[in-house]
């Protein structure tokens, strides 16, 4: 079963994978706050969409009534579990596995990375020198996070396309069932943990400065970690670092290629950037986690039952007029931007610091090269749809 | 009304390192070695970042700052 029905009622047949909502979702959005806050449907089990930020919120806040264990919404989960801590950890575990992890991605870490990224980014934007078109998304978006991450685990970038293809059949190609979506998922992970394999033996015995030596050393109650584990994170990192600011970097190109202003703005006062990119993070937040109910409860009203998906939209709070006023104009010098484009709570994103230094960086070196660049006319944007949502396709005129 | 300095207040258990606080009011903050967030000092805030530190406050996903004046 690969094609499903359309949605027929958004509060009551609701459905992330529907093209409507990969479209544009913030209409729908609206629609649903204005009427039926908390949509459901019956789809995937039992599904909960809220679209305030208050329920979000308070959901990602209750780490006991609602679990981390699936963090991305499937039609046929596999039943081998597929662990990646501390993303799909609860407490008490989560805290330990957590606290592992988090000096590799502090500011003053990632501060460090800044000479890298600046290059990466003027490296690809050498190959566009002299064109007069390009696809900001393609020729360059895509490209950062895969080449920083790599950099950061240390393995090849050149790999890029691989890495790019196990994150679509994660989180895009095998959400909705077809028959073999839960097989292809386990087999996808056992490649991963394959090709890491292979770098963890070499770094066995001469470790470097990348996070998978600081994994093999890494110590988690007393102990090395154990196999699954040390896979499960590294596939965590990778897949979490890329298609995440990937489209965080298109979509902020994509409004600036739409709104000249904007460009203009940034370009003649660049030290409005710090501010523009937490709106753009606001605006165009890309992730939308998921939880599954451990336990009947109800939030604002709203029964939910135990094994219940619910979709924690961050992109919906993050559009909220209760807290964002005039919540669908990017407003680049927004002074109160309270968003939760990251998360909220414990599992707040671990690379946040990561993220968004690289779409500082991919913006400033973007317009200092092409301050002038407008979308193409009439161009098509293509959508990822799923847990990320981003801008695959960015034609620019860059002069 | 003068009074004393306003103090800023990151509370330990609801940072989450999100590490707003730093780029808004750098000077008002320390972070850690796991990314959280710690007011500088005693975390009196001098008249003249008064305006960023409130911009801090405003800012953090996690309500974990405040700033505590002798009204408060």
């Amino acid at each position: 079963m690969t094609g499903r029905p359309p949605v027929s009622d958004w509060a009551t047949d609701f459905d992330h994978t529907d093209p409507r909502w990969t479209e544009n979702p913030y209409a729908i959005m609206a629609e649903l706050r204005g009427r039926c806050p908390i949509a459901h449907s019956e789809r995937y089990g039992g599904l909960h969409a809220p679209m305030r930020y208050a329920d979000v919120r308070e959901i990602a806040y209750d780490t006991d009534h609602f679990s981390s264990k699936r963090v991305v919404i499937r039609e046929n989960p596999p039943n081998v579990p597929l662990p990646s801590p501390p993303i799909t950890s609860d407490p008490p575990h989560h805290k330990p596995s957590r606290m592992l992890l988090l000096p590799a991605f502090t500011p003053q870490k990632i501060d460090r990375l800044i000479p890298d990224a600046r290059r990466i980014c003027n490296e690809l934007l050498d190959e566009l020198q002299g064109r007069s078109e390009a696809d900001a998304a393609i020729d360059y978006a895509q490209h950062i996070p895969v080449k920083v991450i790599a950099k950061m685990l240390g393995i090849p970038e050149a790999e890029g396309d691989r890495f790019r293809e196990w994150i679509h059949v994660f989180i895009e190609d095998t959400i909705v069932d077809d028959g073999t979506s839960a097989d292809r998922l386990v087999a996808t992970a056992r490649e991963m943990d394959d090709f890491f394999g292979r770098y963890a033996e070499q770094r066995r015995r001469d470790p470097k400065d990348d996070l998978i030596s600081f994994l093999l050393a890494a110590q988690h109650d007393g102990a090395p970690l154990t196999e699954r584990h040390f896979y499960g994170a590294l596939r965590l990192l990778l897949i979490a670092g890329i298609d995440t600011t990937w489209s965080a970097i298109g979509a902020s190109l994509l409004h600036l290629a739409t709104y000249h202003q904007d460009r203009d703005r940034l370009v003649a006062e660049p030290a409005l950037m710090p501010t523009a990119v937490e709106e753009f993070l606001r605006a165009y937040a890309p992730v939308t986690m998921a939880r599954r109910v451990k336990e009947d409860t109800e939030v604002s009203g709203c029964p939910m039952k135990a094994g219940d998906w619910v979709m924690l939209s961050f992109p919906a709070a993050n559009r909220d007029p209760d807290v964002f006023p005039d919540p669908d104009t990017v407003v680049i010098d927004r002074e109160d931007n309270r968003h939760a484009a990251f998360g909220l709570g414990i599992h707040r994103c671990i690379g946040s610091n990561l993220a968004r230094m690289e779409i500082t960086v991919a913006l400033e070196e973007w317009l200092r090269r092409f301050p002038r660049f407008t979308l193409q006319p009439g161009a098509r944007i293509a959508w990822s749809k799923g847990p990320v949502r981003g801008p695959r396709t960015v034609p620019v005129n860059l002069a | 009304m003068t009074g004393k300095p306003a103090r800023l207040v990151v509370d330990d258990d609801k940072c989450q390192g999100h590490n707003r606080c730093r780029l808004l009011a750098p000077d008002l903050v320390d972070i850690d070695d796991l990314g959280f967030a710690h007011a500088k000092g005693d975390g009196t805030v001098p008249s003249e970042l008064l305006e960023k530190a409130r911009l801090a406050v405003r800012n953090c996903p996690e309500f974990a700052l405040r700033l505590e004046t002798d009204e408060t």
